[in-house]
């Protein structure tokens, strides 16, 4: 088990992903990818989606990955890494090859939750030494804002734009994490840049565990949240606080809340900086955002009583 | 000491696979594909290779995993059929962009819809301009030799690029026939160590595959990829004639079968060739001068050798066993017109279509495709450009 490390520490160990890469400012993904790269004392090879931080990251000749990194396509990060994971036991297995290495994937919600499902379900199944993590910035942003399954419900999106007969999306987001842990692999986890320790423990005992591991992230986007560019870690903060992005974790079928917070606070707190809900407030949404609310309580409610049932 | 045996299309290529060994196959059952990688998944569970299986959740994911393992530095191989392989399409460009030396049997099959599982060539028609190495097999020992040199010609550090050997799905693929093994020594040694090429796993000089490339430079790697296409046939020379010397069994970047005082010919493609040599040496019997190519190396396409083969003939008819919609013509008569075009005299060419869905090629097809070309050399009249031959009114 690695042990945990200190602020002091991290801030000590080498940036892997180098500054000048082109992701927008503000954007929750290159925080959450320097956080994992920091967590790791393994060497990381990744392998990454088609997606805002892909084509960001690694536009010829400019690469701001100091690991090695592969882009193959947006559906099968998880294919490719499992891939790249499946060399290095047949070289390691061989002699080839005597390092310790592990392998991470990272993909937006799009080609996470949407195009790449059956990949990721397929590598985790298969059992490959891996991490998947997933930056759940809750649309296709890097086309310009589409509704995808991580999409919340109510939420203005260009292919569902909020209008005068449709207010924004009308279905419920996938609830993707509780998916990957059906899967039955030994870690599954939320987590979020707001509360690095948790996040960075995550990483840290995710690496730790061989086989196949699950991280979902949420990673705030204000062009597409409609919020301030300075507000990623205020509204992934928010997030938690509201419980509409519970911190907890899968491990061996034991589910535990890693985050409770002090006082749970109305979604609304959440919802109202970012111009993505703006419509909600108007008088006649109001009971579009109650059942927003009663949404968020009945799976908090319900995540509550899933921790219970492990509680000793 | 060569072995001689008697087995199908699928079990000598899956024991080709296991002569050479690879590293990793990530591999998706499909039609008539299915009993090659069932013997290769034999050996791995009996230990006769090294070789890591990845027994993925569909061929788009195969061609992925074919992807990563090849960057991470080693051997890898996969192998599909029809709509695996159009599953794969949009990574087979990956694959060939990103010059990768993956190596695919293709057991060739009929494209749904109307589902149909029988052999014919639109499976790897369709793939044909994916930057992929296209190496097409008459018979089990062509499939087996053929997958033994891709690799050679794949990994070379000149080309570096994916290779698909070709085989027709059932009638070479679930026939037995007689074929020689070359010995494990002599296959080991024919294909020697992989070399990898900026391997992910080398830690210590981390590389980033993938990358974004927008309108300033895509084009320029786009003619690179043309310019290393240009060297493959070079290479797949090379590699036959030191294949030759191992085996005794001479390859070419197609074949001729009494063409070169021919004046008229057949193209055709793997099983039906066979076929038809026998009904072209019967019109010799009869003192009609008939020939025959049948193309191997189809991507990159020989061009300038297979206009030169053909320059002298007076009447060819390209025989494909796909067809390729909107195009007037099958793939295969588009691209001998395009050999021949550069040519003040050349044949007159015709196109039949044949065999599609696994509908049967007999020796009659080609006796009255012989016919109709003798009679275009003597009068120069053309009944028909293109039709569908074997098939009912």
């Amino acid at each position: 088990m690695a042990k945990a490390l200190t602020l002091k520490e991290l801030s000590k160990k080498e940036v892997l992903i180098s500054p000048g890469h082109r992701m927008c400012a503000g954007c929750g993904a290159p925080t959450v990818v320097k956080m994992v790269l920091l967590a790791s004392d393994y060497p990381i090879i990744a392998a990454n989606a088609t997606g805002c931080l892909e084509v960001s990251t690694c536009i010829s000749d400019y690469t701001a990955w100091k690991i090695p990194w592969i882009h193959n396509a947006f559906e099968n990060a998880a294919a490719t890494i499992s891939g790249v994971e499946t060399m290095y036991r047949s070289l390691k297995k061989q002699g080839k090859i005597d390092k310790e290495i592990k392998f991470i994937a990272f993909g937006g919600d799009g080609g996470t939750y949407d195009i790449g499902i059956q990949s990721l379900s397929g590598a985790m199944e298969r059992g490959h030494d891996m991490l998947y993590i997933c930056y759940d910035n809750e649309a296709y942003m890097n086309t310009g804002i589409q509704r995808s399954s991580a999409t919340p419900y109510g939420a203005d999106t260009t292919t569902r734009p909020a209008g005068s007969v449709v207010p924004g999306k009308t279905e419920q987001r996938k609830n993707l994490t509780k998916i990957m842990a059906a899967h039955n692999i030994p870690f599954a986890a939320q987590a979020s840049p707001s509360h690095w320790s948790d996040l960075v423990k995550k990483v840290r005992k995710a690496l730790d565990i061989t086989g196949p591991k699950f991280m979902n992230i949420i990673s705030p986007c204000n062009r597409g949240w409609r919020s301030r560019t300075d507000d990623s870690i205020l509204l992934s903060r928010l997030a938690v606080e509201t419980c509409f992005w519970p911190l907890y974790e899968i491990e061996n079928g034991i589910t535990k809340i890693t985050v409770k917070p002090k006082e749970k606070k109305p979604v609304i707190d959440f919802l109202k900086p970012q111009g993505r809900f703006k419509h909600l407030f108007k008088p006649e949404n109001e009971a579009l955002l109650a059942g927003i609310q009663a949404d968020i309580d009945r799976e908090w409610e319900r995540l509550q009583k899933e921790e219970a049932c492990f509680a000793s | 000491m060569a072995q001689v045996v008697a087995v199908t299309g699928n079990e000598a290529v899956a024991n080709a696979l296991r002569q050479v060994n690879p590293d990793v196959c990530a591999v998706y059952p499909i039609t008539p594909q299915t009993e090659m990688m069932q013997r290769f998944a034999n050996f791995v569970s009996n230990g006769n290779v090294k070789t890591e299986l990845i027994l993925v959740e569909s061929e788009h994911s195969s061609m992925s995993a074919c992807v990563g393992a090849s960057a991470a530095g080693g051997r890898v191989v996969t192998a599909t059929s029809s709509q695996g392989l159009a599953l794969m399409y949009e990574i087979l460009y990956i694959a060939s962009g990103t010059r990768l030396p993956i190596i695919m049997p293709v057991v060739n099959r009929a494209l749904s819809a109307p589902l149909n599982i029988h052999g014919d060539h639109s499976d790897a028609m369709g793939a044909r301009d994916t930057g992929w190495i296209q190496l097409w097999s008459e018979n089990a020992q062509e499939a087996y030799d053929n997958t033994i040199q891709a690799f050679r010609i794949a990994e070379h550090m000149d080309i570096r690029l994916p290779a698909m050997v070709c085989l027709d799905g059932f009638i070479i693929s679930h026939s037995i026939e007689r074929i020689e093994y070359l010995e494990d020594e002599e296959v080991k040694k024919f294909v020697g160590e992989f070399k990898p090429l900026n391997p992910l796993l080398d830690i210590g000089h981390p590389v980033s595959y993938g990358p974004l490339i927008l309108t300033d430079y895509y084009m320029e790697y786009r003619k690179a990829q043309d310019e290393i296409a240009s060297k493959v046939s070079g290479i797949v020379l090379k590699v036959a004639a030191d294949f030759e010397k191992m085996s005794g069994r001479k390859y070419g970047l197609f074949e001729t079968y009494r063409l070169d005082d021919a004046e008229i010919g057949l193209i055709i493609l793997n099983s039906a060739a066979g076929t038809s040599k026998d009904v072209v040496d019967e019109f010799r019997d009869r003192g009609i001068k008939a020939g025959l190519l049948k193309p191997r190396l189809y991507r990159p396409f020989p061009f300038m050798e297979t206009g030169e083969a053909l320059k002298h003939l007076k009447a060819v008819c390209v025989l494909d066993r796909a067809d390729a919609f909107g195009g007037s013509y099958g793939p295969v008569f588009l691209d001998i017109a395009t050999s021949l075009y550069p040519y003040k005299e050349k044949p007159v060419l015709i196109n039949k279509i044949y065999g599609l869905g696994g509908r049967d090629y007999l020796p009659e097809h080609a006796e009255l495709v012989l016919s109709e070309l003798a009679g275009i050399a003597k009068t120069g009249s053309v009944r028909s450009y293109k039709e569908y031959i074997g098939v009912r009114e």
